[in-house]
């Protein structure tokens, strides 16, 4: 599946994005989100982008998932343009190859934190959920929150839980939009630490989506968003 | 997988937390029977206790006193594994329209629920229920491609799928317009009249409190309905015969 670059060592980026336009239409107003956003994603390496509140970060994020659809432009994702897939096409992407982590809403607020990464690796067709999901738990530093629902864990802890769901399907692309934003800075350089790590141990391509310059620093390639284009940081 | 309706039974029931500020008395001491399946809602101030109290019949956490019986076994003594089980397995579970996870279809956030446990025909037994719904045309959107009541249909369907013999509902029409409000509860007793199950409804609005079987008030973490000494004794049983609240 993968798309070499011809007459290069260099691996094709995992992710191209290309002339990225959305405009969301209510009424007679427009807004436009993206105006003409491209990226790439290098393979195995943890990008983050960095830009303000409204600069079309979030949109962003959910066009390379395959959540929304741009109004024009395209997304290539190892060589398959996501804009051409159907709802359930990109759901199914979704599914074998993108781990996912919002800021909120990532976690069933009536299940444990180990029946939140047991059920994705259900989903997944992993054969020994439990298990599974007790090992990511304790590799996020969680042995001892197994059982906490939601509601019982802190920030740090919750989005930690939902980075073990985002990497229970084995994906080979993590999309996290703001995953530290609502945490103090301490605990939102505990969760970066987690997500580089386990990026490094399983080679994965990260984008971490963030308005905190200090996160952003610690990508090994950074971007930024400034009223919808991307931009050198 | 259609289990038999729970009844829920609940003796001198206390939570408090400890915080900062001191210990809160969420619950307060409550004794509460509600008749499988009927349907019961919980009204009462902001903080009174609702939602605690609706957490402490679900399992989502024992009581500090007293018991909590489903059926015929007190959970309040369970470890936190063995709740979980009966949660998964027994209960269904309604929250706010904004609780579907937003990556996953209407369809992937029912089957979810049978995914925990271990269910094959899962995506069948979801496709019937969301058509049953009014929802076979939405089954592949995301959760932000629906309007609030379809979000709110997807999650009765999610609460339902696996068959519960009680649904424990939070505020399921805090954040929908009236029209949406009342299809939503009629649609939510629809299923539950048909899967034969309990229904507990914790709400602040009074028109969806009078379409269930009987209303339960709490104020300061207590049942306000009954003169004291009789709460212990009352059973809110279903029938629609009961006294108006």
């Amino acid at each position: 599946m993968s798309e070499p670059a011809v007459g290069s060592a260099e691996p094709a980026p995992l992710v191209r994005a290309r002339d990225l336009f959305k405009i969301y239409r209510e009424g007679p107003v427009e807004t436009v989100a993206l105006r003409g956003a491209s990226l790439e994603l290098p393979r195995r390496v943890v990008t983050s982008l960095v830009g303000p509140s409204g600069s079309g970060k979030s949109t962003l994020i959910a066009i390379l998932a395959g959540l929304s659809l741009p109004s024009a432009g395209q997304v290539l994702f190892d060589g398959e343009d996501l804009t051409r897939l159907d709802e359930a096409g990109r759901a199914r992407l979704r599914a074998r190859r993108i781990g996912l982590v919002l800021q909120r809403g990532n976690l069933v607020p009536f299940l444990t934190a180990v029946e939140n990464v047991e059920l994705a690796l259900r989903l997944a067709g992993e054969r020994r959920p439990r298990r599974r999901a007790t090992e990511l738990l304790v590799e996020q530093g969680l042995g001892d929150r197994l059982h906490h629902l939601p509601r019982r864990l802190s920030g740090g802890e919750a989005q930690r839980v939902a980075v073990a769901v985002a990497l229970a399907n084995q994906p080979d692309l993590l999309l996290a939009d703001e995953l530290t934003g609502e945490l103090d800075s301490a605990t939102a350089d505990r969760v970066m630490g987690v997500i580089q790590e386990s990026g490094r141990q399983r080679g994965l391509t990260v984008l971490l989506v963030t308005h905190n310059q200090e996160i952003a620093a610690r990508a090994e390639h950074r971007l930024g968003v400034a009223d919808g284009a991307v931009v050198a940081p | 997988m259609i289990e038999d309706a729970i009844a829920v039974r609940l003796h001198a029931v206390v939570k408090h937390y400890r915080t900062g500020a001191g210990t809160v008395r969420a619950v307060d001491g409550v004794d509460l029977a509600v008749d499988a399946g009927s349907s019961v809602a919980i009204m009462g101030p902001s903080g009174c206790g609702k939602s605690t109290l609706l957490g402490l019949v679900g399992g989502l956490e024992p009581p500090t006193s007293g018991s909590v019986e489903l059926g015929d076994r007190d959970i309040s003594t369970l470890a936190e594994p063995e709740r979980a089980r009966i949660r998964r397995e027994r209960i269904g579970f309604l929250f706010q329209s904004h609780d579907l996870l937003p990556f996953l279809t209407a369809a992937e956030n029912v089957e979810l629920q049978l995914a925990l446990s271990g269910a094959r025909d899962g995506r069948a037994r979801t496709r019937r229920l969301l058509a049953a719904l009014g929802l076979d045309e939405h089954a592949e959107r995301l959760p932000d491609q629906l309007s609030g009541g379809q979000r709110q249909r997807v999650g009765i369907a999610r609460a339902l799928v696996h068959g519960p013999g009680l649904v424990l509902a939070d505020e399921p029409t805090g954040e929908l317009d009236t029209a949406a409000s009342n299809d939503v509860v009629e649609l939510l007793l629809a299923v539950q009249r048909e899967a034969g199950a309990t229904l507990v409804v914790v709400t602040h609005d009074r028109e969806v409190a009078r379409r269930l079987d009987r209303t339960v008030t709490l104020r300061d973490g207590r049942i306000a309905d009954l003169p004291a000494g009789r709460a212990a004794a009352a059973s809110l049983a279903g029938g629609g015969e009961g006294p108006p609240c």
